[in-house]
């Protein structure tokens, strides 16, 4: 078994896990965040994006040992006092979810590119959005908001 | 408190979001249950082998291995194969499909042998321990090789693999497919596709084994069709089966099916006594959720010189795969019923052959069977027009069938409800500027560029709202169609509705409570809408085939008419006023003329709740239930345009415009439909552009996780660009007819169309689905004399 310290949401958490333990597993099943999804075995769909010192990775690439010591942030972690995150309450007000599977990642991916990218144009937004699939919405109003959280008028008549 | 405020209509935000926002839907994976199993299913490497020894023995010996079971070993553990409930002929030649194969593997990926474990990893370590002696056999891999003489069959005691053909039976006058003026022989072919929601699926079983019940938990389009069928594969008595879908991350047909997996938790966990948990890998996502398209399609198209559309004759081979699964025969049929579109034709032939292959088996994806045979009616009427060197939105103009708002009859055998196609269409060309493209077009062909400009046009009907249950027993389908709501105003204030459809994003929560709030005069917030768990809501025919708010809503809409009428009863005898003098206006029952004399339904459900001072005969508790089973389809219809450039040097396409102009009739939720049409419309362009499913010579999927099978992301897409016209469905109380398939049913040939019609004036005429940046380029060759 191997030893994994980690602050995930700003709390500090410690768990032994089998060393083969992915970090998304030692998250969803160890610490009991479900809000991470799993959708791929090949790092293809993002759904289980979450923020590593603060910068979107995708869960299922790392082993848990490898992140001992570090800061995490996953979907629980973006709503504060109840009250959504500002990228959060974007995708409600522009229905940018729809069975809602790949929304945490698509927060995430979203979260940590608009901290890079604070005023992106759509097609950037398009092109950040190359690792996160989504099969419900075509992307359209995901597209739009992340544009709206970051303040950008949508490229699109809807 | 009454409310005056008005929902149906308006783009009302989620009731679903903020719990999925913050990560807390509750999908199947989410759940844990104290001593819970993990499951794996060991899974043939081979397309079509003889399974000549399994040995689970190293299995067992792994710490924390509760189990490991052959075929063999489980043939008593079913009191029936799995489901397959549309055969849609008297002569359809069936084999039993049970949920472990004891004799052949038939496809890869086909289950050989189960193991449980105390941990995924482990029951994963055991599946791989488990050994399996194969002898292999000749792959059946080619639908038109299938049927010939001497070809392996997958099935061996059917003695054939053209195991169904099924034939529309033909409309109008026949000859003209001889006599016409202008005649087209056309071929298309829709390759294999796979539904590919983000969610995999999922299943647990948890038993309660002295009472003989069982919980399953799964990752599902339809509970109520799940209890009942899965009740007959594992003989666990319907009353004892409790079905939930919880959250579902997403379906298009995928989870619209009755799978080994849901009845192997099942059984294990009556084996074992103890919970068992199945979460499906992405590759087995791709390899044994059901496929499906994997048609070819040979097309008569009768016309005049002048561009009238006579008929089509349509006669295809449809790949069934390995297996019928739940509806697989009946979905090349859903098809067979709009093989005219929008159009006024004279001449209808539709038939089918359903052929076995040793590959994944096929089912309903998103549209089943009408995106097929839009795709061809649409791809026929752009071959015309080049034929006739007619412009193809002409074409289609002077086609349309005349504006109808009831039950018209159509050719092919059943009434169409309503249609009025020629606005959609000319404003769908207005929105797209078709004329000034038309007019790049020319110019960039002028200049002789590189990049051309192409437009593809899509009128399309769509026969939805699935089903009359009499037409459905005439179809030989094995259910009803049928929807169920109940209605129970608290005696608090507010209102619990439970209702038979299971939506898995379409937001049925919200809309469902906007109907609600809106009949009622409560708040939206004070409704509550619950659905697919078959414990509390026991009656219903699940979501598939755009019926949840055709039908569902329609039977909501019925039960929200008898509680208000007992309401309004029991209004009248608290008011001392005969039932007709009350008046019923947000909320709350007032007495005409004596306007400070009201009851609100708040305080009538709490009347009838307390149930101190009831009429004579009124039950206690303010509620109703309703069924409503409808008369007819609905029939959706619309056009898309596609603006697309295509690189004659790479063969790479880009969309340029998307435009969808949709009638789906009266909308509840705007903001919902405009979003269903976003996915529809996206899944369509996948299909066209990039998404096939690929077997090597020996049967071995190809594309078998995300990194070949090229579900598109963000940047692929274009933005959409949407209107709508609104003439109501005459066949159901709200006028609603459906948006779930549709952008998938258009999409396809608005974007091919768009693609050839870029390279028209290279000589192209076809390019395959999806139109892959080498299938453009091979395309332009073989026009121009060129070897590849």
């Amino acid at each position: 078994m191997t030893n994994v310290s980690v602050t995930v949401n700003g709390v500090a958490r410690e768990a032994d896990v089998e060393p083969r333990t992915l970090l998304v597993y030692f998250l969803r099943e160890t610490l009991g965040l479900t809000g991470t999804n799993v959708g791929c075995d090949t790092s293809s769909c993002g759904s289980c994006t979450i923020l590593l010192e603060g910068e979107s990775v995708k869960s299922c690439t790392l082993l848990a040992a490898q992140v001992d010591g570090k800061a995490i942030t996953t979907i629980e972690g973006m709503a504060t006092d109840g009250e959504l995150h500002p990228i959060q309450e974007a995708f409600r007000r522009n229905h940018g979810l729809q069975c809602g599977f790949c929304t945490p990642g698509m927060v995430m991916a979203a979260a940590s590119y608009l901290i890079e990218n604070p005023s992106p144009t759509e097609e950037e937004v398009r092109h950040s959005l190359e690792g996160n699939l989504c099969r419900c919405t075509g992307y359209h109003n995901i597209v739009k908001s992340i544009l709206d959280a970051a303040g950008e008028p949508a490229g699109a008549k809807a | 408190m009454a409310v005056t405020e008005k929902f149906v209509g308006q783009p009302v935000l989620r009731k679903e979001d903020p719990a999925l926002l913050k990560g807390e839907g509750s999908f199947v994976d989410n759940m844990v249950v104290p001593a819970m199993l993990h499951m794996a299913v060991v899974r043939s490497p081979y397309a079509h082998a003889r399974i000549v020894k399994v040995d689970v023995s190293k299995a067992l010996e792994i710490p924390g291995v509760v189990g490991a079971w052959t075929g063999a070993d489980l043939a008593d553990a079913w009191a029936g194969p799995l489901p397959m409930v549309w055969p849609i002929t008297e002569d359809i030649k069936t084999s039993d499909h049970w949920p472990l194969t004891k004799d052949k593997a038939r496809f890869q990926g086909d289950g050989v042998a189960v193991v449980a474990a105390e941990s995924r990893g482990i029951a994963g370590d055991a599946a791989e321990a488990v050994e399996v002696e194969y002898e292999p056999l000749d792959a059946v891999l080619d639908i038109e090789e299938a049927v010939e003489d001497g070809a392996p069959l997958v099935h061996e005691e059917l003695g054939t693999n053209a195991v169904v053909h099924w034939s529309h039976g033909g409309g109008g006058d026949l000859s003209l497919f001889d006599s016409a003026p202008v005649k087209l022989q056309l071929r298309y072919e829709a390759p294999r596709l796979t539904p590919s929601a983000i969610e995999p699926r999922g299943a647990l079983a948890s038993p309660v084994p002295s009472l003989g019940e069982f919980t399953l938990w799964t990752s599902s389009q339809i509970p109520h069709i799940a209890r009942v069928t899965l009740a007959g594969t594992t003989g666990i008595p319907e009353h004892k089966l409790r079905i939930v879908a919880p959250d579902v991350g997403g379906s298009f047909g995928g989870k619209l099916d009755v799978y080994a997996e849901e009845a192997l938790c099942l059984v294990l966990a009556r084996l074992t006594g103890r919970p068992v948990k199945w979460i499906e890998s992405r590759s087995e996502n791709l390899s044994v959720t059901i496929h499906g398209r994997g048609v070819i399609h040979d097309v008569e198209v009768a016309a005049t010189e002048e561009g009238k559309i006579l008929g089509f004759r349509v006669t295809e081979l449809c790949d069934m795969g390995a297996y019928f699964q739940l509806l697989t025969p009946g979905i090349p049929e859903l098809g067979g019923w709009v093989y005219m579109g929008p159009y006024d034709t004279q001449a209808y032939w539709y038939e089918f052959t359903g052929v076995m292959t040793n590959m994944t088996p096929t089912d309903a994806v998103r549209g089943a069977g009408r995106p097929e045979a839009t795709y061809v009616v649409e791809r026929a009427v752009d071959a015309l027009a080049r034929h006739l060197g007619m412009d193809p939105a002409e074409v289609r103009r002077i086609n349309f069938v005349p504006r109808f708002t009831e039950d018209r009859p159509s050719l092919m055998g059943l009434n169409v409800d309503s249609g009025d196609y020629l606005p959609a269409f000319e404003r769908a060309l207005e929105l797209a500027d078709y004329e000034q493209y038309r007019k790049e077009q020319a110019a960039r062909r002028e200049n002789g560029d590189t990049k051309h400009i192409g437009i593809g046009l899509s009128s399309y009907i769509e026969m939805c709202g699935l089903a009359p249950s009499n037409i459905l027993g005439a179809l030989r389908y094995a259910a009803g169609g049928w929807e169920a709501a109940q209605v129970r105003c608290q005696p608090s204030g507010q209102v619990t509705i439970y209702i038979g459809t299971s939506p898995h994003g379409q937001g049925h929560e919200t809309v469902w409570a906007q109907i609600a709030a809106d009949e009622l005069g409560v708040g939206i917030d004070d409704v509550e809408v619950l659905h697919g768990d078959t414990s509390t809501s026991p009656l219903g025919m699940d979501t598939y085939g755009s019926r949840s708010i055709a039908i569902g809503g329609a039977a909501l809409h019925y039960a929200l008419e008898k509680v208000k009428a007992r309401a309004r009863t029991l209004a009248a005898h608290e008011l001392e006023v005969a039932e007709d003098d009350l008046e019923f206006e947000g909320g709350s029952f007032k007495v005409k003329g004596a306007p400070d004399k009201v009851r609100t339904i708040t305080e009538l459900a709490a009347s009838a709740w307390t149930a101190h001072n009831l009429p004579d005969g009124f039950e206690p508790d303010l509620t109703a239930s309703a069924t409503w089973d409808p008369k007819n389809f609905t029939w959706p219809y619309g056009t898309h345009v596609c603006v697309a450039e295509v690189d004659t040097e790479t063969g790479h396409t880009d969309l340029l415009r998307y435009v969808a102009v949709d009638d789906c009739g009266v909308v509840i939720n705007p903001m919902i439909v405009d979003g269903q049409v976003h996915g529809g419309v996206a899944f369509g362009i996948a299909e066209a552009l990039y998404e096939e499913i690929l077997y090597d010579e020996h049967g071995n999927l190809v594309t078998g996780t995300l990194t070949q099978y090229l579900v598109p992301s963000a940047a692929e897409m274009p933005s959409f660009e949407l209107d709508r016209t609104e003439v109501p469905s005459p066949t159901n109380p709200l006028g609603a007819k459906g948006i779930g398939e549709a952008g998938t049913i258009a999409a396809p040939p608005a974007v091919v169309n768009a693609v050839v019609d870029a390279l028209s004036h290279l000589g192209v005429t076809d390019v395959g689905k999806p139109a892959t940046p080498e299938r453009v380029w091979r395309a332009i060759r073989d026009a121009q004399g060129g070897g590849a």
